[in-house]
């Protein structure tokens, strides 16, 4: 059975080690802070200049100058920092911020990105995306495995315009996670109940399977029903 | 004796020129110059370049002065951006001109114009369609970009507290792009949540030099920004 969001979003988290240094992108991604180990201790980091960045505000505790990327009001843990946006941008650029989570369009086999430009939108914009895929060196995607259409995600090339080159490193579906690696796609685990085939036969480009690969350690309570594309 | 205080944002406005380029700080609501952006309107001038993360929010302040016609060229990496529609209807009908930039890029040509550079390399956007036309550079086996800085007639921007100097203290993450923005106008106006007396924000605690800084006005925080809840 394909994975819901929280599944994919708890599986990310599973991942993301003590110490590091995040940027969720918005969607799936933001709900990975949601299934972080209580254990771990992760700053996440946000481009309008926060470090350190809390849950969404409550209720009637916002604060009007306290925002996220994704204009939402959010809390600050102890220890977070405020800065500006060219010291923000360093982090990113500098390779301070380990590791991003984003949604795609597409990816490739070897790594390249388009998540930025759709291609119904009439007027583009590109955001922070491509700093965050160019400057950070664990460019995780979040997505379903096929588009609404059922068209396979996962290609040989890209064809949407590209938001950077041989930048992303894993890839988390609704299938399956996969690494992508100077040999291609390695699929590394199947969702519960996915078999090996499957995940083949909607991907458009050439999977390895691991030694090691293995079905997917979700809760039974974030299983639930699969997601929409 | 230095005063840089006016009363009002009208004041502060008056020589903002027709076919002038504005820096407008702010990413969403905090930082933003509503106020300034009002008088702006209010004084009528045309034919504005702007430069600014998104394009305007709604009908007031960038997205009002869009509304009115008189914008006739944005720098933004974001135009998209859910309210921006006045800006996005007049793109569409080729009557708005776009540039766009991804977002820490913008950042850095503003600071660069602000720090006096001519340009940096950044590895973002190499081998994409935004690098088309820019001089690209392999710098010890990777590929960047050059950008050049982007300097301004004007810079406005809003910050929590100033003094008669110019020193400005921000409040969370107002600061975004306003210290970078300070630095490269030519004349830079800030709008204020309050005045303190000089040395009544501490020398630690001086976000933006007020060398930086031309002319600041107190004003209260639009309503809008009052209103607390998610942007529609």
């Amino acid at each position: 059975m394909k994975l819901t969001r929280d599944g994919i979003a708890y599986r990310v988290a599973c991942d993301l080690p003590d110490g590091s240094y995040v940027n969720l992108g918005i969607g799936i991604p933001t709900q990975v802070s949601s299934y972080l180990s209580a254990d771990k201790e992760i700053l996440f980091h946000s481009e309008n200049g926060i470090l350190g960045m809390g849950p969404i505000a409550e209720p009637g505790t916002e604060d009007v100058d306290l925002i996220n990327a994704g204009k939402q009001y959010v809390t600050m843990l102890p220890g977070g920092c405020f800065f500006d946006h060219p010291m923000s941008f360093a982090m990113v650029r500098g390779g301070h911020i380990t590791h991003t989570v984003l949604g795609a369009l597409e990816v490739a086999a070897n790594g390249d990105l388009a998540n930025w430009r759709t291609p119904g939108a009439k007027v583009p914009g590109v955001g922070g995306a491509m700093d965050l895929a160019f400057g950070i060196k664990n460019v995780w995607i979040t997505m379903t495995h096929v588009s609404t259409k059922g068209q396979p995600k996962i290609l040989k090339a890209c064809t949407l315009p590209l938001t950077a080159p041989h930048c992303v490193t894993r890839i988390y579906t609704d299938m399956a996670l996969i690494d992508v690696t100077p040999e291609g796609l390695l699929l590394r685990e199947c969702a519960p109940g996915v078999s090996v085939a499957e995940v083949q036969s909607q991907t458009g480009a050439p999977l390895k399977v691991a030694k090691d690969c293995r079905e997917m350690d979700i809760p039974e309570n974030i299983k639930g029903v699969p997601m929409a594309a | 004796m230095i005063d840089k205080t006016l009363k009002t944002c009208d004041e502060a406005v008056e020589s903002v020129f027709d076919g002038a380029t504005l820096m407008l700080g702010g990413f969403g609501d905090p930082g933003l110059p509503g106020q300034l952006l009002e008088a702006v309107r209010r004084k009528g001038v045309k034919n504005l370049a702007v430069i600014h993360n998104g394009a305007g929010a709604g009908d007031w302040a960038l997205g009002g002065l869009i509304k009115d016609g008189r914008v006739r060229k944005v720098t933004a990496s974001f135009p998209n951006n859910p309210g921006a529609m006045y800006f996005q209807e007049l793109y569409l009908k080729g009557e708005i001109e776009l540039e766009l930039v991804p977002q820490g890029t913008l950042a850095e040509r503003i600071r660069a114009a602000g720090a006096g550079l001519g340009g940096f390399f950044t590895p973002t956007s190499a081998g994409t369609e935004l690098a088309n036309g820019k001089e690209t550079r392999t710098i010890d086996g990777r590929d960047y970009v050059f950008e050049k800085p982007l300097h301004a007639d004007f810079a406005m921007i809003r910050a929590y507290r100033g003094d008669r100097l110019g020193n400005l203290q921000f409040r969370k993450a107002m600061r975004n792009f306003n210290i970078a923005m300070a630095m490269a106008g030519n004349v830079t106006l800030a709008e204020v949540d309050e005045f303190v007396p000089v040395g009544g924000i501490d020398a630690e605690d001086v976000h933006a030099p007020g060398i930086f800084v031309d002319k600041l006005v107190h004003c209260p925080r639009h309503p809008k920004l009052i209103e607390i809840g998610p942007p529609k």
